[in-house]
């Protein structure tokens, strides 16, 4: 393209037709470069498994693009299933996630063990489009079918007592070979306040893009809690346990200095290791902003008083 | 077959297995087989590829030593040089793609993050030993001063490991394989041959 000067010809000029056409040239450059992020897709996929009904859709992402269902079930942490990102996807095949039973207990007036499909039943699952940020990093848009979990804590009246919840994994080597190996101190455990598990934006998901849930993705239900990193997630959930105690957590069990209770995604609160101030949308070449509360600044009012550098 | 004749074989083969990799990964790239996340993917390969030619690099000179074998000998710089280009690719990897050249998130990581610092310093340590590959540099420093330099490689090794034990969140498997080996191949270094 010429540059412009005062005794410039006509005839120098950069024509109107290519002057109107500059910026192709760098989206001809972000194409190579998504390209490149691409480079380890096969052609995508569409969604496989048995259906799953919704009753309805909502997408909770700022109309961003859904990650492809190849990429979201076959680059999963669940070290139950091996700690290298492709793993669980190959070795899903151990676990049975039907016939299964959740028991809900603890600080409850009507504690509850319940097959998964009579769960499923009795609170029918929607759709919701969550932005989904691993403390590692990186992250992606996330159609998750599933129902709010105050919905189920409702139903088993929580005493005056309870303050907060605890979550526990299948504990069974058979099914998840990767508890043979003590990388972590199984069974996987997670928790939350009362407060932030009645939030509506927290969900139970049993399913993913209207499919039922893959091992991968922790079938047949996990937690999803969308303004936390990801390891906050648990998968296979057998237990669900309203305490007045604070509940130990996996991750803070193993580095406590690394990995608190809260897990609320800061861009301002770094990992000891490495920044949390951008992240890798999976799929995308360049990396972006991570966002407070991971892009839901509706829940900062939970949070209300609270230092956020211990929110990590 | 005779001295030189073997020593020609010897150094195709560690061309061979020195670019192996490469190959492997550029047929994983254009098959579509790095999975979601192919830049993290090719970053922490070439970060493997680097440990493992260092650790390798490390396998020559006790193998003669305890086996009178000289052919290792002639592989021990392709070994080394190998694990510097893998280092080097790793490092201008994860600069011009990971980062897209961003100098200043890059500095501070290489400032703040301690696992980050030592693996950068564990390139700057192999810098001058890949300078001084050459036949040439081995005249102009005399042999013992050359291999007085080339004791860096400990040194690279050891903050290799270091940075990819610091950087694993929860599974230490591979690092302490890692460590094994290069361990047991120093160790094997203090002892004079068996008698």
């Amino acid at each position: 393209m010429a540059r412009w000067r005062p005794d410039m010809k006509e005839s120098e000029a950069t024509p109107e037709r290519l002057w109107l056409r500059r910026r192709d040239f760098l989206k001809l450059g972000a194409a190579g470069a998504l390209g490149l992020a691409g480079l380890g897709r096969a052609a995508a996929g569409e969604p496989s498994g048995a259906a799953l009904p919704v009753a309805r859709r909502v997408a909770l992402a700022g109309g961003e693009t859904p990650t492809p269902w190849d990429d979201v079930t076959s680059y999963n942490n669940f070290y139950e299933l091996g700690t290298d990102k492709a793993d669980p996807a190959q070795r899903a095949g151990t676990l049975r996630p039907r016939p299964w039973t959740v028991t809900v207990d603890g600080e409850v007036k009507r504690p509850l063990t319940l097959d998964v499909d009579a769960l499923i039943k009795r609170f029918p699952p929607e759709e919701r489009l969550y932005r989904m940020r691993c403390v590692e990093a990186w992250s992606m848009v996330i159609p998750w079918d599933g129902f709010p979990l105050g919905d189920l804590l409702r139903q088993v009246e929580p005493t005056s007592r309870a303050r907060f919840v605890a979550f526990q994994t299948l504990l069974d080597p058979v099914q998840l070979p990767g508890q043979r190996r003590a990388v972590l101190d199984w069974p996987y455990v997670e928790g939350l306040r009362i407060d932030e598990a009645t939030h509506p934006l927290t969900l139970l998901a049993v399913g993913l893009y209207g499919r039922v849930l893959p091992g991968q993705n922790g079938a047949p239900l996990r937690l999803v809690v969308p303004w936390k990193y990801g390891f906050k997630g648990v998968k296979s959930i057998v237990r669900i346990t309203l305490t007045e105690r604070q509940p130990p957590t996996s991750w803070s069990r193993l580095a406590p200095s690394e990995y608190g209770f809260y897990g609320n995604v800061d861009p301002e609160v770094d990992h000891p290791r490495w920044s949390q101030a951008r992240e890798r949308r999976i799929g995308e070449f360049l990396k972006r902003k991570t966002l407070p509360f991971n892009g839901y600044p509706e829940v900062a009012p939970l949070y209300a008083g609270l230092d956020p550098r211990k929110l990590y | 077959m005779n001295g030189p004749a073997r020593r020609r074989w010897v150094k195709a083969a560690g061309w061979g297995l020195a670019l192996a990799p490469l190959a492997l990964l550029a047929a994983d790239a254009l098959g579509r087989r790095l999975g979601a996340n192919p830049i993290e993917a090719v970053l922490n390969r070439l970060g493997f590829w680097t440990l493992t030619f260092l650790t390798l690099s490390l396998v020559p000179t006790p193998l003669h030593r305890w086996t009178g074998l000289a052919w290792p000998l002639a592989l021990r710089r392709l070994l080394g040089v190998t694990a510097f280009a893998y280092a080097a690719l790793h490092f201008t990897w994860y600069l011009g793609v990971d980062q897209f050249f961003d100098l200043r998130v890059v500095a501070a990581d290489v400032v703040k993050r301690p696992f980050i610092t030592v693996g950068f310093a564990a390139l700057l340590l192999l810098l001058p030993l890949a300078v001084t590959s050459t036949d040439g540099w081995v005249r102009r420093l005399g042999f013992a001063r050359w291999k007085a330099l080339h004791r860096l490689a400990y040194g690279a090794a050891l903050l290799g490991l270091v940075h990819f034990a610091w950087r694993v969140k929860a599974d230490r498997l591979k690092p302490t394989l890692f460590a094994a080996a290069v361990a047991a191949l120093l160790l094997l270094r203090l002892r004079r041959r068996p008698t």
